[in-house]
């Protein structure tokens, strides 16, 4: 690491974002995951290069299972035919963490952030991304926490947001996080969820007796994430 | 492996992204390590050749462990020392500090802080006999890497509770130590910029323009599908019909809207057009039901500047200027040109004005700052025959004025000479104010609109 970086062009041109300052958010709608995961590598790229401000990417993925850098291949329970009949593809990515799945009604977030200069503890960031979902659920009087040792926000003894991130050399983040909404729960039967066996799922809709608009979390949502990473969210 | 969190112990190496023997830039990713829920790339420190690899993909090691020695360039040119292997400095301090801590030599820098190595790189001979001692060295390289021989463990503290970089407080205690004192100052005065609010209040929207704000999160409209079925015509929509599609959704989302309606006597109108007429003839200017109703508003609005005025955030904008938009039909389309500072024109000059306007707009000759800053909008769908309307208020604006037709109606009226109620017949039309109730009130839309009906209906002569 490089804590004092010499004076260059580059830190120049980072004076027009500097970090902790606008938090660009951008609603997506449904995006096939590797074009997520394209538009991620691009936006990584631009944010190191300081061409954009730090972002917040909102959107669903279709059905899709993604096995992470610590996935062990036995948590994929369902075999390629039984994926196939439920139209799951399966992508190994470079995010933190085991196997997970996403779908329709699951609000994915995917935070591209400068963390320097104040904030490299990538510890400190899992923590901060948990807060943002603990306080946006509480906004729908849905009591979740931490778990000591796992990673991610649970109600009880169930998941309902997974979390997963990625931190380029320039302690540029992505990949994040999925709260499931309205996710339709029996799809985590083809996985054991972040590699845990004895510990079930839940969604907001299967804790409440309604179910919320994605559009209604996003909202609570990103008013938290910028509070909690203190942005300024921006248009541009 | 480097430090990458107050909290964080160990690391494993997930993928080597170099292999022993390529070249590497500084800053560019060398290794993949993954903690926890992360993974993380380490770049390399400086440039120069991956020299060895200390640590293989998929085992699990201590901050402060070395992962791999980098040899740098110029260290490769003066390698004169038995066994030679150039450890970068800056990037796995803990390499080239070893060399300070366990072997002193004329390379001994103890006050080295962090950022003053890359350029002198040490030479140090790595006896894989040293390996657990050189952790332990490593990791109290790392330990002063975070500051430490800076600070006390209570100002860390402090810092990583503010998510402060020690490094960019300045330093009053001995040997430019941190104190307690001086991180405590640092936090007040940068408190507004970058303390993390407190979390946990109840939701209110964040700093910043809280309107623009909205509408860039609304900007992304979704119209929902339809079942589309065989004798269908399936086409995509044009530019305009995308952004009314959107504006009009974003309009009716945001807006608190409300409708009034008054009805309005043209008589004198009437009167005024039949005596100017053969004046305006002459000069060539036709001056229609509309430019008199346009030349009403902007006259009126500087009344009303709520009715000229927008909300954004916590704030109400009241606009400096009386700019009205005035719908065109494009049929099919619709453009809303603006009237820039109409209330300076005379009601021959706003006649010119707006047919001008109307008629660029239909052969879509507008500039793009024609279509732009509209504080008060009129639609008038009442040429072609509808009674009544209730239009939706533009985005930015509080108010629009809908007109219906024009049309002979019977309408008791008290005659002046003998003060008894007769039948006659009038020319009328219904006027609606459609309007943002977040800004403007029903009494103040009432007080609009009876003063409109007031001017129209004793409309001056030198208008």
């Amino acid at each position: 690491m490089s804590p004092r970086p010499a004076p260059s062009p580059q830190s120049r041109v980072s004076e027009v974002y500097p970090a902790g300052a606008d938090l660009q958010v951008r609603v997506l709608g449904t995006v096939p995951y590797a074009d997520g995961l394209r538009l991620q590598e691009d936006l990584v790229i631009r944010r190191r290069n300081a061409e954009i401000p730090d972002q917040l990417l909102l959107l669903e993925h279709p059905h899709v299972i993604t096995l992470g850098s610590s996935t062990n291949r036995a948590h994929l329970r369902a075999d390629e035919t039984t994926r196939r009949a439920l139209g799951i593809e399966v992508f190994e990515t470079g995010r933190g963490g085991d196997v997970t799945y996403h779908g329709p009604g699951q609000l994915v977030g995917y935070p591209i952030l400068d963390l320097k200069p104040d904030r490299k503890d990538l510890h400190r960031y899992l923590r901060d991304l948990e807060e943002v979902l603990i306080q946006t659920l509480a906004d729908f009087q849905i009591q979740a926490g931490r778990k000591h040792g796992f990673t991610g926000v649970w109600v009880n003894d169930r998941k309902i947001a997974a979390i997963g991130v990625r931190v380029s050399s320039a302690w540029i983040t992505s990949h994040g996080f999925a709260l499931n909404v309205s996710t339709d729960l029996t799809y985590f039967d083809t996985i054991v969820p972040c590699g845990l066996h004895d510990r079930g799922v839940t969604s907001i809709a299967h804790e409440l007796a309604w179910t919320p608009p994605l559009r209604a979390v996003s909202e609570q949502l990103i008013a938290h994430f910028a509070r909690v990473f203190a942005r300024h969210v921006c248009v541009v | 492996m480097p430090q990458m969190g107050e909290s964080i112990a160990e690391g494993t190496v997930s993928k080597w992204l170099k292999q022993v023997g390529d070249r590497v830039e500084r800053d560019q990713p060398v290794v993949e390590i993954s903690t926890d829920k992360v993974d993380a790339e380490i770049p390399a420190p400086a440039s120069g050749v991956l020299a060895e690899v200390k640590v293989q993909a998929g085992e699990t090691v201590e901050v402060g462990a070395i992962l791999a020695v980098i040899e740098t360039e110029a260290a490769a040119g003066a390698a004169a020392a038995p066994a030679p292997k150039t450890a970068a400095p800056e990037k796995r301090v803990e390499a080239a500090e070893r060399v300070a801590v366990s072997r002193p030599t004329a390379e001994r820098r103890p006050d080295r802080g962090p950022g003053d190595g890359p350029d002198r790189p040490s030479v140090q001979s790595p006896g894989t006999a040293e390996r657990e001692s050189r952790r332990e060295d490593g990791k109290r390289q790392a330990v002063e890497e975070r500051g430490e021989r800076r600070s006390t463990p209570l100002v860390r503290r402090i810092a990583a509770e503010h998510g402060i970089d020690i490094s960019r407080v300045p330093g009053t205690g001995s040997q430019g130590r941190v104190t307690k004192h001086d991180i405590l100052a640092f936090i007040e005065q940068q408190a507004k910029p970058t303390t993390p609010a407190p979390v946990g209040r109840p939701v209110v929207a964040p700093a910043g323009d809280v309107s623009e704000f909205w509408y860039r999160f609304y900007d992304e409209v979704r119209h929902p599908e339809v079942q589309i079925r065989d004798t269908d015509r399936v086409e995509p929509m044009d530019k305009i019909r995308r952004l009314t599609a959107e504006h009009m959704v974003l309009a009716k989302r945001v807006a608190a809207h409300v409708h009034s309606f008054i009805e309005i006597d043209f008589t004198r109108i009437d009167q005024i057009r039949a005596q100017m007429r053969q004046k305006w003839e002459g000069e060539g200017v036709k001056v229609s039901y509309t430019a008199f109703t346009l030349w009403a508003c902007a006259r009126i609005l500087r009344e009303f500047p709520r009715v000229n005025a927008t909300i954004s955030g916590d704030s109400i904008v009241y606009r400096g200027e009386v700019n009205l938009g005035m719908a065109v039909d494009l049929d099919p389309g619709l453009i809303v040109p603006v009237l820039h500072r109409a209330d300076e024109l005379s009601l021959a000059g706003l006649a010119v004005r707006a047919a001008d306007l109307a008629e660029r707009a239909r052969t879509r000759k507008l500039l793009p700052n024609e279509i732009q800053g509209g504080t008060f909008t009129l639609t008038n769908p009442g040429v072609f025959g509808t009674v009544v309307g209730m239009p939706i208020v533009p985005r930015g604006q509080a108010a629009i004025l809908g007109t219906g037709s024009i049309e002979k109606r019977p309408v008791a009226l008290t005659d002046p000479a003998t003060g008894a109620d007769v039948l006659g017949v009038r020319k009328r039309a219904y006027f609606s104010l459609g309007y943002d109730h977040r800004i403007v009130d029903g009494a103040d839309a009432a007080r609009f609109l009876s003063r409109l009906k007031q001017l129209l209906e004793s409309f001056p002569e030198q208008a």
